[in-house]
């Protein structure tokens, strides 16, 4: 039976009635490193945590010490910006961390800031978060008090400003530049880079911008070193992650892994397998932007690089959302309803998206309702490939964001796997139209 | 070397804005770029876009414009960099040394095919019947870049089209294709962001706020940048189809910047003026005024015939009896009383030539220097001819920019932009000097609030403390202005115009003496009407000959001397050249006492109009756009101005207006053309040497003058005469062509030149008024939108005129108790006394009130209350219930 390895969770795990308070929270010794915290040099802090080998836990899987090191020397003030707008459909992991143990998320927050020296962080949360938003408020509201942010945090000479955002209900809040504009009252619009934001992020200032669940991650680092965090996970996915299991499984839920097991131990290990006695149909492994797998990937490690770059179906672990349907689903029904959700979500700024992704919709739409053509798949890879060149992935890109080329993710994975059945029942479609002379608006 | 040639592509291939280059001149900072296997050197850090256009490569571009900061929206311009993964949009990339492109390789077109297919799925395709057919980048593009069938076989998206986004711009969602620059346009280069996106996704749509329209005075700009017809004006929608147009280009003369554009009509009549990127004028934008306010050329309400007023009567009569006539009132005044009976007021509306010859028939001919171009709404000639003088774009590079003047965003809106955009995007910082909130107040680094009438006295204080001798005022601002101009390069420019009509010149005069004590100061007048540069050049101003030099002997009367000396009987006779003084003089009063007691009026003009009405005679005169001539800005920028369309009626030019009164006088100027009399002021006027004929047809952004005092700016065109193509983007008549070794050598001017005028007046002692506690001080000026002719004339415009109103601080609306927001309340000057209504506004400071100037001929007016030569007007407010 594959266990568990809790980490970010084992604390509101053991406490489920009471981990986001203060009391709960300093009893449980949340905040101890930011004794010694101040002791230590910000270059040191950022070594420490590059040493850990910690990686984005937001989606791209990018270093986060390497992020760090990236600010530009000696320009100031820089920004600490906390991406909680944890959007991707089926994601629920942030949602849990800043409802369960939001002081777990401060101190991060605070150690964080320190390493970067940034005297303001914001945390954007996702608008739908009313509880979060109230637990977490509460906890800054304890932690100004007790001294752990604010002025001269413990008495260091440190001044850090926490400031919590609420979104207001956007997808691609969730991309980095995206949430910056969103931040500065501008539409949620990704921009160009560079400049990346850590070297003009919000109100053009260096800006470093990191998910809730790496920031969570941090204190865990600094309390037991690198080697610790180092010593877990597989090549160079390393330490623990949590993975949202959704769908069609005995026991959907949040499941914080050692990076390195494979999908069937914690789709059928830990989640219970499909429901009902059913069969797998397929699963999309990193969120509704990842390519979808089958039962035969199963066994696939859970690590970022190889499903990226060995996996026969090359796909990613995304934002650690899986979704697991059983046999009786249509994959075009999914696709159709994953192709809706982009084509809502996208922001409207690069043609090739905002265009495309209301296409793609508007052509799943009609195949799922009995007026698709045989060359429908094809039209779609046709000019999909203009959304995502190659269609492989990672995607090539037309636009500025991933959201883009994320969108063909569905229509790409329908070709991989259903070419056959999908033309054939097109065909049948079309002969049945022609029968009852039904003749589609096409 | 040559920036760009139209051969490098096929003609069938050239997107519409294909010509429009900025020349960028290699300088030491150079990288080598490979474009499409060309090495190419381009200064570092260029934009690729616009390093390859220079070299010839036009790549692809719908939301990249080149007066805006890159957006990335359309991902139109995608280019291969080698070494680069994917594909890069190339407004967003600079150049870097080494770097190899490939802007037209499989990988490349299939994109820019890909973005075309999918800008079209909704695009509705309605070119027969859209405005922008034939002249339109989406059509042109699609043409040369763009797949030839569309695979999109659903409903395109549907909306209610068009919408009226303000009174002069309509927006068709349907055929926008969301590339954001006139949202961005806006927000970035007007400062009123009134438009925005608003959906997502497939339904982003660019909207208005829900209860405020997109009344920016800039609006009209984003119909000419939008590059589809999304956006359409009010004024041009389905006049005229692009192919039929016949285009000149030519100077706006709505104000004195003098904006360059291209001027269309068609079946002779003008239908729309786009704005030239003029680099030193305009830089493409033009103001809705300047845009739209060519419809009262056209006007029913013009003259078209001579009138003479015999026994009583006025009636129609032929050129040479009105000519006779005029002349014979005129040798009347001169047989009489002599010369000084004679007053010659205006012409700050006309062209050089206009002036030029009205001022020797007034000067040489009949005799008189009582001749004044302005209408007591400026400053004193002296002081406009005689300080020293900034260029426009001296305000890029300034050591800062001090507001002495009027509010620039009503009177001249396309330096306000340039003002603007030196403040916000150039770091330059801004130091405001005004009674009350301006258009600007929001970008300065600085704000010098003083009391109506009571410039002097902050502006000498200003100047000390740029001295050093600290002297501080109450709110620190000086100490702030003083700070933000601290350890900055260049020359500090002083924007000097009238602040307020409802006092005399003289405490903004005592400002600027101040100030152009300051080491490295220059002035930008703010003088508003089109040519009054031009004319006070010209000598129609007392005390002035052709050319800003000074004659000798007292100078006659100026405007409001002029009136007075009418009023007094000791001025019989008045020539008047295309105004209405009933609506343009600050003091409406003495304006009537000088009508009821001069003897003969000789109006020269386009309208008629109260005064026009009291003339014994009426000569008609064709007018902008009608004529060939040449004009000069704020900046003493000579420029063409061209004839597009037929005079109405029989109107003649007001320069042949003026030979032809000489001529019956016995002086035969000799001048047959346009070309001879600008030949002639070449020769005559000092500050004008060297600008012939020649020159000014051949200057691609006109000459400013004195050209010994701006040597190396004149960028000369291949061949004189060419006219604007027809073309939408920031519009340049023909590719740059760098001059040849002859060319290049600046005009001659003769060595013996007299000096030109300077003012070195002293500092004089400024102007206190004790303030009442019981009155509210009044400022009165222009609004952009008034009742003169260019508005009141122009169907599109006339609605937007503010109408009269008192606008009051809030607080001093509920401090007075005497009426609510709307109410009509009387205000009583010293002058006279009108009711009006009453609004508050937090621009205006408590204390003071502001009325707007000239909202109508019959309707209450501040020049009821005011008074020419009062330091301050000081209003009561009373109830009127």
């Amino acid at each position: 039976m594959t266990q568990e390895t809790r980490i970010v969770s084992k604390f509101l795990r053991d406490h489920p009635g009471d981990s986001w308070t203060i009391e709960a929270a300093l009893a449980n010794g949340t905040y101890a490193t930011l004794d010694t915290l101040f002791d230590r040099a910000p270059e040191d802090i950022i070594q420490q945590v590059a040493d850990s080998g910690l990686r984005g836990r937001g989606g791209a899987g990018f270093g986060t010490g390497q992020k760090w090191s990236f600010l530009p020397k000696d320009v100031f003030p820089r920004y600490l910006a906390v991406n909680g707008d944890e959007g991707e459909p089926s994601t629920f992991k942030d949602h849990m961390l800043v409802e369960g143990d939001p002081h777990q998320l401060i101190e991060g927050i605070v150690i964080t800031s320190y390493a970067i020296q940034a005297h303001h962080a914001f945390v954007y949360l996702r608008g739908e978060f009313a509880l979060g938003a109230e637990r977490l408020g509460q906890a800054l509201a304890d932690a100004y008090a007790r001294g752990f942010v604010g002025k001269n945090v413990k008495g260091s000479g440190y001044d850090l400003e926490i400031v919590l955002h609420r979104g207001a209900g956007c997808y691609i809040a969730g991309d980095e530049t995206g949430l910056l504009s969103s931040l500065e009252g501008e539409r949620a619009m990704p921009r160009i880079k560079p400049p990346f934001p850590a070297v003009q992020g919000v109100y053009a200032a260096p800006t470093i911008v990191n998910n809730i669940e790496t920031l969570s991650t941090v204190p865990h680092i600094l309390r037991n070193g690198a080697e610790w965090y180092a010593a877990m996970g597989v090549n160079r996915s390393k330490g623990t992650r949590l993975f949202s299991v959704s769908g069609h499984v005995e026991r959907p839920g949040n499941y914080e892994v050692e990076l390195g097991i494979t999908f069937r131990d914690l789709i059928v290990g830990l989640a219970g397998g499909v429901r009902d006695g059913k069969k797998l149909g397929f699963f999309i492994p990193g969120g509704a932007s990842s390519p979808w797998l089958l039962e035969e990937h199963l066994d696939a490690p859970l690590d970022m690089d190889y499903v990226q770059s060995e996996l026969s179906a090359t796909t990613m672990l995304g934002s650690g959302a899986v979704m697991v349907y059983d046999e009786t689903v249509d994959p075009l029904l999914v696709a159709w309803r994953i192709a809706k959700f982009f084509a809502h979500e996208s922001c409207g700024k690069c043609t090739p998206c905002r265009e495309g992704s209301g296409w793609l919709e508007k052509v799943l739409y009609r195949m799922l309702h009995g007026y698709g053509r045989p060359e429908d798949l094809d039209l779609m890879l046709g000019f999909g490939n203009n959304l995502a060149p190659g269609l492989g992935w990672p995607p090539g890109m037309t636009t500025i964001c991933q959201l883009g080329p994320s969108t063909m993710s569905p229509v790409v994975s329908l070709n991989r796997f259903w070419r056959d059945e999908i033309i054939e029942r097109m065909t049948r479609d079309a002969e049945r139209r022609d029968a009852l002379t039904v003749k589609a608006a096409v | 070397m040559t920036s760009t040639t139209p051969d490098a592509v096929p003609m069938s291939q050239w997107p519409s804005d294909y010509e429009y280059v900025i020349p960028v001149a290699p300088g030491p900072d150079v990288v080598t770029v490979t474009i499409d296997g060309n090495a190419v050197e381009v200064p570092r850090g260029e934009l690729l876009i616009k390093a390859a256009q220079q070299h010839g490569t036009y790549i692809p571009r719908f939301c990249w414009h080149e007066r805006m900061k890159p957006v990335g929206m359309c991902r139109m311009c995608l280019v291969e960099i080698e070494g680069m993964r994917g594909l890069q949009i190339s407004c967003a990339t600079p150049v870097a040394d080494g770097m190899v492109v490939r802007t037209q390789s499989d990988v490349v077109k299939k994109a820019q095919d890909g973005v075309l297919e999918f800008l079209l799925i909704n695009h509705p395709l309605d070119c027969p019947v859209c405005d922008r057919g034939g002249e339109c980048p989406l059509q042109d593009q699609t043409l040369a870049f763009g797949p030839g069938e569309s695979r999109f076989v659903e409903e395109k998206r549907h909306y209610e089209k068009p919408i009226a986004i303000s009174d002069l711009v309509l927006l068709d969602r349907e055929r926008c294709i969301q590339c954001g620059r006139c949202t961005r346009f806006a927000a970035e280069i007007a400062g009123d962001p009134l438009i925005d996106f608003g959906g997502r996704g497939g339904s982003t749509e660019v909207i208005t706020y829900p209860d405020e329209k997109f009344s920016s005075y800039f609006s009209g700009n984003t119909v000419q940048i939008c590059p589809v017809g999304a956006l359409t004006a009010a004024a041009y929608r389905f006049r005229a189809r692009p192919w039929d147009l016949e285009t000149v280009e030519t100077s706006c003369q709505t104000c004195a910047v003098g904006c360059r554009g291209a001027l269309d009509s068609t079946s002779n009549r003008i239908v729309r003026l786009l704005g030239v990127d003029s680099e030193p004028v305009n830089q493409g934008w033009l103001c809705d005024k300047g845009r739209y306010g060519y419809e009262w050329v056209h006007s029913p309400d013009r003259v078209r015939a001579p009138r003479v007023r015999i026994a009583g009567d006025s009636g129609e009569a032929s050129w040479p009896e009105a000519l006779d006539a005029a002349a014979a009132g005129l040798r009347r005044a001169l047989d009489g009383r002599g010369p000084t009976s004679i007053g010659v007021l205006g012409g700050a509306r006309g062209t050089n030539e206009d002036a030029f010859l009205w001022a020797r028939l007034a000067k040489e001919v009949l005799g008189t220097d009582n001749v004044d171009a302005q209408l007591g709404d400026g400053l004193p000639a002296e002081v406009v001819l005689g300080l020293p003088r900034a260029v426009i774009s001296d305000l890029d590079r300034a050591r800062g920019i001090v507001l002495l003047g009027p509010d620039l965003k009503e009177e001249l809106p396309v330096l306000h932009l340039r003002v603007r955009r030196a403040a916000v995007e150039l770091g330059v910082p801004l130091v405001e000097i005004a009674p009350r909130a301006t258009g600007l107040t929001r970008e300065a680094a600085a704000v010098l609030r003083h009391a109506p009438g009571e410039a002097a006295a902050i502006g000498q204080a200003f100047a000390r403390a740029l001295a050093g001798d600290g002297t501080a005022s109450g709110d620190g601002q000086i100490e702030r202005a003083v700070a933000a101009l601290d350890g900055r390069e260049g020359d500090l420019v002083v924007v000097l115009g009238r602040q307020s009509l409802a006092e005399s010149a003289d405490s903004v005069v005592a400002a600027a003496a101040a100030l152009a004590q300051v080491p490295g100061v220059k002035f930008l007048s703010a003088l508003r009407r089109g040519n009054v540069h031009g004319a006070l050049d010209m000598g129609l101003a007392p005390g002035f000959a052709p050319g800003r030099v000074a004659v000798d002997g007292p100078p006659g009367l100026d405007a409001a001397g002029i009136l007075a000396a009418t009023a007094a009987g000791d001025i019989d006779t008045l020539v008047l050249l295309g105004t209405d003084l009933l609506c343009d003089f600050p003091d409406r009063a003495l304006v009537r006492r000088a009508f009821d007691e001069v003897r003969f009026v000789v109006a020269v003009g386009a309208f008629a109009s109260d005064v026009a009405d009291r003339a014994d005679v009426f000569l008609p005169t064709s007018v902008w756009g009608e004529k060939n001539g040449s004009t000069t800005n704020l900046e003493g920028r000579v420029m063409r101005l061209a004839r597009l369309v037929t005079p109405e009626g029989t109107a003649m030019e007001d320069w042949r207006i003026a030979s032809e009164l000489a001529l019956r006088f016995g002086t035969d100027f000799g001048l047959e053309t346009v070309e001879a009399v600008q030949d002639e002021i070449a020769r005559v006027a000092p500050a004008y040497a060297g600008v012939d004929a020649t020159l000014l047809a051949r200057a691609r952004d006109g000459v400013v003058v004195p050209v010994a005092a701006h040597p190396g700016e004149i960028v000369l065109q291949p061949a004189p005469g060419v006219s604007a193509g027809v073309s939408w983007e920031p519009i340049r008549p023909t590719p740059v062509v760098e001059p040849d070794a002859d060319d290049a050598a600046p005009p001659e001017v003769p060595a013996d030149q007299p000096d030109l005028y300077r003012w070195d007046r002293a500092a004089t002692a400024p102007v206190a008024v004790p303030p009442d506690a019981y009155s509210l001080r009044l400022v009165v000026a222009r609004t952009l939108y008034d009742t003169g002719r260019t508005v009141s004339s122009s169907p599109s415009l006339s609605s937007l005129a503010t109408g009269p109103v008192l606008v009051v601080h809030p607080s001093d609306l509920s401090r007075l108790g005497v009426a609510a927001v709307g109410d009509t309340v009387r205000v009583t000057s010293a002058r006279g006394s009108v009711e009006v209504a009453v609004r508050t506004d937090t621009a205006v400071a408590p204390g003071t009130c502001f009325m707007p100037f000239a909202q109508g001929a019959g309707e209450p007016a501040p020049n009821d209350l005011v008074a020419v030569g009062d330091a301050v007007t000081e209003l009561r407010v009373e109830s009127t219930r």
